[in-house]
């Protein structure tokens, strides 16, 4: 029983001790200094233009995520070496470490704190109401005015359809079968808009080309994605764009194993299956952090708005990594982007406005809002 | 359109997909409930099975060492619920629910380390994953084809469920593990080491538990990430609960849970053009467990399960 009393009290120790490490937030990294030639640049600038702290509390990921707060990270490192500002991060442990991060950097007078992830956004809009004079900015969160009172939170969002229409038009040019997949993951209004993005690139390349498509009610399942990507390419199909976190992790894994091809979603996943990864439909993370940072380094930067993040302003994007793309149709598809960007093509962001460019072409199931 | 042979064939194959680690880490399960030992830190053990072997392949080439270092590590962490619960006689509960904690934060930390701190690992070569059996061996895309194509994983985990039975209700050991946890006194009275049958039970139910985990980077998917394992671990003992602590019964229940999966995601191709809401397909897996839960009644979990056995007769 002796034994027993001194393992309680022992397991008991270490419940607390990692709640508090869990509350301290874990590790933390911040330099004041670039590296190599661009920090002597950068200090000979610095001296000009005055330099500003910037913090960034990653979501539970960590900033090796191979995910968003790996890129938020880098264009916050590129952030430092182009200007010789202050960067730091710290990364979340769970839903509990945030808003003690986020008075970690308040309490070291950083003057932007960045956030990644929608799961922040309570914390990140309690902090914007408790401290009205720093600044916050939140990576896809998009804010009611009523919801900051202080003008101090940016919310930072992306035009995912439009990346999604690039790569659908990729797919639409290149698929030899006439037939094109979808995988996508619980359905939301947010994830409808890759979908619809994707059919409409694949429908504008080609309107005789067939798409197959469907949720998976998942985003870390990926026999799921698997699942479904060997019955889409038993019915003919080619290429798969998955926009469905892990999920679609198991549908590049079957394109691998089969052959074909797949396109990845958020980073560059070519890396997965070098062979079979296609192309991938990017949210450009880095470059929002990076951009934001800069105005709020020249004095230009307003706060409190949401910051719309597009092909434009290299917000999305898409990746050529492998060079799976033949040269022709790349210049086809810079050639759309370009129009994209000059506003002569108009991409559809809901079914709605889908439907009514292409009629009776958009067959996933309606997005049943709360 | 209806559904055709080579949709059928597909269907089973994706239910064998979902089936297979559940079945390896609900044997695990088995053995260690049946002894008397409650397990619930089999969703930790499977993560940190997954963990190793796709870190050992990777980085060796070689899919039989990652499951040679998945069973290592297995009997590891196996190890560690034995001598918490056996030895120092802790709760099994709370010593389970220590290692679904510890577990994943190693296999993360570890991962870090080794792999330039990211929280995957590489991804294994195709020729570094588990054989494919029967392979080009029926005409390509036909229902034979689909059906029997497999990872060699999935034939093993039926090969494993009957041996599993054999061991239990066939032999003398099998008959002592049955005994250690139905009524562990009376068994110490008639001569059985409660401990070491125990200590046996828990250490290869990790062993089994983690190598359910391993076969995943070595068949679904072919790398380590932390969201591979979410929520298989609860499911394989449930489908122990479900299947009345026999193998047979679990291998079914484990079937069962994995067709409904793939029934649901089959029905959401657009070919079959069902305009049935995604949240009802969905509910599929679980309205049809509550559907056979009426029929088959009451389990009974071996009588000693959870009690500490203390050999001094406190």
């Amino acid at each position: 029983m002796k034994f027993k009393k001194i393992l309680a009290v022992l397991m008991t120790a270490g419940l607390l001790l990692t709640s508090f490490a869990a509350c301290g937030g874990g590790a933390s990294n911040s330099s004041g200094e670039g590296e190599g030639e661009a920090s002597t640049e950068a200090e000979a600038e610095a001296e000009v233009a005055e330099t500003i702290s910037v913090g960034l509390v990653t979501d539970v990921g960590g900033v090796n995520d191979q995910s968003f707060n790996q890129s938020a990270w880098e264009g916050l490192q590129r952030f430092r070496a182009d200007t010789g500002s202050k960067v730091s991060y710290i990364e979340s442990k769970d839903e509990s470490g945030y808003a003690p991060n986020i008075e970690t950097f308040i309490d070291q007078g950083t003057n932007l704190i960045w956030g990644v992830g929608f799961m922040l956004g309570d914390a990140f809009a309690q902090a914007g109401l408790d401290n009205p004079d720093q600044q916050f900015a939140l990576v896809d969160y998009a804010y009611a005015p009523e919801d900051i009172p202080n003008k101090n939170v940016t919310g930072v969002v992306f035009a995912t359809e439009e990346c999604s229409f690039l790569v659908g038009y990729v797919a639409g040019k290149m698929s030899e079968t006439g037939k094109v997949g979808h995988i996508n993951g619980i359905a939301s209004s947010t994830m409808e808009t890759f979908a619809v993005g994707y059919y409409a690139g694949v429908l504008t390349a080609n309107p005789d080309v067939q798409i197959m498509g469907q949720y998976s009610n998942s985003f870390s399942d990926p026999a799921a994605g698997k699942n479904i990507a060997n019955q889409y390419y038993a019915d003919g199909v080619d290429i798969i764009f998955s926009a469905a976190g892990a999920t679609g992790n198991g549908a590049i894994e079957a394109a691998k194993e089969q052959g074909k091809w797949a396109i990845g979603v958020d980073m560059d996943q070519n890396y997965i299956a070098p062979d079979n990864v296609l192309t991938s439909a990017l949210k450009r993370v880095d470059n929002a952090l990076y951009d934001v940072s800069t105005k709020m380094l020249n004095g230009t930067f307003e706060g409190g708005g949401t910051e719309m993040y597009n092909l434009k302003n290299d917000g999305v994007g898409y990746a050529t990594t492998g060079d799976h793309i033949p040269a022709d149709i790349l210049a086809e598809v810079e050639a759309v982007k370009n129009d994209i960007i000059a506003g002569n093509l108009k991409v559809p962001a809901t079914a709605a406005e889908l439907e009514a460019q292409f009629p009776g072409k958009y067959d996933m199931p309606p997005v049943e809002e709360q | 359109m209806m559904f055709g042979a080579s949709d059928i064939g597909l269907l089973i194959s994706s239910t064998l997909t979902y089936a297979t680690p559940l079945i390896i880490a609900g044997m695990g399960s088995i053995m260690s409930e049946t002894s008397g030992v409650v397990n619930i830190g089999i969703e930790g053990k499977m993560v940190i099975g997954a963990f190793s072997c796709a870190a050992a392949s990777t980085l060796s080439g070689s899919p039989w060492i990652g499951l040679f270092i998945a069973i290592l590590v297995g009997a590891l962490f196996g190890l560690l619920h034995a001598l918490a619960c056996i030895t120092f006689k802790a709760d099994q509960t709370i010593s389970g629910i220590a290692i679904n904690l510890l577990a994943p934060g190693a296999a993360i930390y570890f991962c870090k380390a080794l792999f330039d701190g990211s929280t995957q690992t590489r991804p294994v070569e195709l020729t570094g994953k588990l054989p494919l059996v029967l392979g080009g061996v029926f005409p390509e895309n036909s229902f034979l084809d689909f059906t029997f194509k497999n990872y060699v994983s999935v034939y093993v985990c039926l090969l494993l469920a009957l041996c599993i039975w054999f061991l239990l209700f066939r032999t003398r050991t099998g008959l002592r593990v049955r005994a250690v946890g139905e009524h562990p006194r009376a068994a110490a009275t008639l001569g059985v080491g409660v401990f070491r049958i125990r200590y046996f039970c828990v250490v290869l139910s990790g062993v089994l538990a983690a190598l359910g985990g391993a076969v995943i980077p070595l068949s679904t998917v072919s790398y380590f990430f932390p969201a591979i394992i979410s929520g298989q671990g609860f499911i394989a003992i449930a489908a122990v609960i479900f299947g009345k602590y026999k193998p047979g019964n679990t291998v079914l229940a484990c079937l069962l849970f994995g067709f409904c999966k793939s029934l649901a995601l089959s029905l959401g191709n657009p070919k079959f053009e069902l305009s049935v809401s995604v949240h009802l397909l969905s509910m599929i897996p679980y309205v049809i467990t509550l559907l056979v839960l009426l029929f088959i009644g009451k389990s009974h979990a071996p009588a000693a399960s959870g009690k500490i056995y203390d050999s001094a007769g406190h």
